[in-house]
């Protein structure tokens, strides 16, 4: 009998045990959530004060960043302007060389490539990003401003060709994901049908994968939004809106990694930087939020939706 | 009939086209990482002796050794994952093991999914506001170690999860069958076969925390300190903050050039060490399952 119960209550604490285990592991797996949470609340806790100073209409679309001038101008319009203008030139380069190494190692590739050539990507996403900044800056730059006879190699040309180098890895390995998981029968039925390899390629397995393909070019730009230290060595620095390719830009993580070391504690140097880095977030948040939208929304279930 | 043959000869030759394009697309990408490779070792492979890996640096950083900014990166790297290892670990179980689908889990995982989308420098900005400023840590290891710690743990969660969805179902069921609980099903039987993998995604983890600059720029590196650190509430010097403030800032970027093109090619040989090291250990790990 005693033992009986001993079993019984063994049970119950055991029972109690493994409860409090999950919830034990539930609350570790909030940390990234917190985490999360604390650098918004962060942000806009050293970010907000500026817009006493400025309004929030001035500090998005002033084009004067003078933040160090007495009085000081703190327009962000160039450094957001000159961010959209490398993202957007980085994508050129990267879409298309992303999407079509991705294909090269899920269709066209022979297994024994393959096994060379995807951990050389990988390898890739791994270089520091200060290095590939220093690449830029001492190797690019000389080359470019010979090449094309500019006053200085360091510009949104160069930022843009260094930020497409980080960007293809992550565009390459979730579209080859993408392209992977399209149901075997779909190539084959249209292979049966006749169709060449590229035509079935191009008609059959790029829609299917569409949704894991957009969701790749989107991490791959937000990426290179996000980007800071090749913008901060290579981008030139120019707090201008650009008018050229070869101009030197100043992208607002450059801004924000090159000025906080100077800017006065708490000063309105300091908030203006927060703030840069608010919008900085901001439209990180969106890309991601847009990927995990159509990474859900157009998940390509199996044959029947196509 | 003849049309037809031109007209598949067209169409074969459009398919060899596009090939060639793949093809030229993969080659582009390794050339890079070869070119980038190529001028860092034959630039920088002279800096490199026993002195300079070994000394503290002299006459205003254009003599001497980078001693300091290794074992600072080595602090950074390792008290970063010493940070995002368990709690990406405990995270991944709790995950792939406990939850149940539903709208819980959905908000954690946005939640992950958002934090490895956050920029680096918002990392440091982070790090500054709330270790740094509030937590009062001062610039420290302890304050950049937590940053990029943060920062690293959807790295680990991620790799943990893919680690422990390869352990087979038949394990966790052959285990609570013989009437072990959820916990010592995961204890003794799931983490043992998937902590190569685990260890794996640690290594990563440890590279990329190594090679991040942004985050420890406002938290942790400084650009010289006179000794090596004494403990984690001191600054330290770092190699990618080190190569940044050599190539960009100070009087001599010129002379400087063999140290800088030396101290990314030390970083370089640490990362890809690092990362070589889990894709074979990955590849010998696949073979066995």
């Amino acid at each position: 009998m005693s033992e009986f119960r001993a079993g019984l209550t063994g049970g119950r604490s055991r029972r109690g045990m493994e409860t409090s285990i999950k919830t034990g592991f539930f609350l570790v797996a909030c940390a990234s959530i917190i985490t999360l949470g604390l650098i918004v609340v962060f942000l806009f806790w050293e970010g907000v004060p500026i817009f006493n100073r400025v309004s929030i209409r001035d500090f998005l679309f002033g084009i004067y960043w003078y933040p160090t001038d007495d009085p000081a101008d703190f327009g962000i319009f160039p450094l957001i302007a000159a961010s959209i203008a490398v993202t957007g030139l980085s994508s050129m380069i990267s879409i298309p060389l992303g999407i079509f190494t991705a294909l090269y190692l899920a269709e066209a590739a022979s297994p024994r490539v393959r096994e060379i050539v995807k951990p050389l990507v990988e390898l890739l996403a791994a270089l520091p990003s200060v290095v590939i900044g220093f690449f830029g800056m001492v190797v690019v730059a000389p080359f470019l401003q010979r090449l094309f006879d500019i006053p200085t190699g360091l510009n949104l040309f160069n930022a843009s060709l260094m930020l497409a180098f980080m960007s293809i890895p992550t565009i390459c390995s979730i579209s080859e994901d993408a392209i992977f998981s399209v149901p075997k029968d779909l190539k084959e039925a249209s292979l049966a049908l006749g169709a060449t390899h590229w035509e079935t390629i191009s008609r059959v397995m790029i829609p299917a994968a569409i949704s894991g393909i957009c969701t790749a070019v989107i991490l791959g730009m937000s990426r290179a939004i996000g980007e800071t230290m090749v913008v901060l060595m290579v981008a030139g620095g120019a707090a201008a809106v650009p008018e050229s390719i070869f101009d030197p830009v100043r992208p607002m993580p450059a801004s924000i990694a090159a000025e906080m070391a100077e800017a006065p504690f708490r000063g309105d140097h300091y908030y203006a930087l927060f703030a840069t880095g608010i919008v900085l977030f901001l439209f990180t948040l969106l890309f991601n939020m847009v990927a995990e939208y159509l990474s859900n929304r157009y998940r390509q279930v199996g044959a029947a939706t196509l | 009939m003849n049309a037809g043959k031109t007209n598949i000869t067209r169409r074969r030759n459009i398919e060899r086209l596009m090939f060639l394009f793949f093809k030229i697309a993969a080659a582009v990408n390794g050339a890079a990482l070869l070119t980038v490779l190529f001028f860092l070792v034959s630039r920088g492979w002279r800096a490199i002796n026993w002195t300079f890996l070994t000394q503290a640096p002299m006459d205003s950083m254009t003599k001497g050794g980078i001693l300091p900014c290794i074992a600072g990166t080595l602090y950074l790297g390792i008290g970063a994952i010493v940070v995002a290892l368990p709690v990406g670990v405990a995270s991944a179980i709790y995950l792939n093991e406990y939850a149940r689908p539903g709208r819980l889990v959905r908000m954690v995982r946005l939640g992950i999914n958002n934090l490895a989308g956050v920029p680096s420098v918002v990392f440091g900005l982070f790090g500054l506001a709330f270790f740094v400023v509030y937590m009062g840590m001062g610039v420290s290891i302890l304050a950049g170690a937590l940053a990029l710690g943060a920062m690293s743990l959807p790295v680990v969660i991620g790799s943990t999860e893919e680690a422990l969805r390869a352990v087979p179902d038949t394990y966790r069921e052959a285990s609570l069958g013989l009437g072990a609980t959820k916990w010592q099903t995961i204890y003794r039987v799931v983490l043992p076969a998937a902590l190569p993998g685990i260890l794996t995604g640690g290594i990563l983890g440890l590279s990329r925390a190594a090679g991040e600059t942004a985050p420890i720029m406002f938290t942790a590196a400084v650009f010289y300190t006179p000794s090596l650190p004494r403990s984690i509430f001191d600054e330290v010097m770092a190699l990618p903050y080190h190569i940044y403030v050599l190539a960009t800032a100070g009087t001599e970027i010129e002379k400087t050039r063999h140290l800088q093109y030396g101290t990314a090619l030390v970083l370089i040989a640490l990362v890809l060490g690092l990362n070589f090291a889990a894709i074979i250990f990955r590849a010998k790990l696949r073979k066995k399952m």
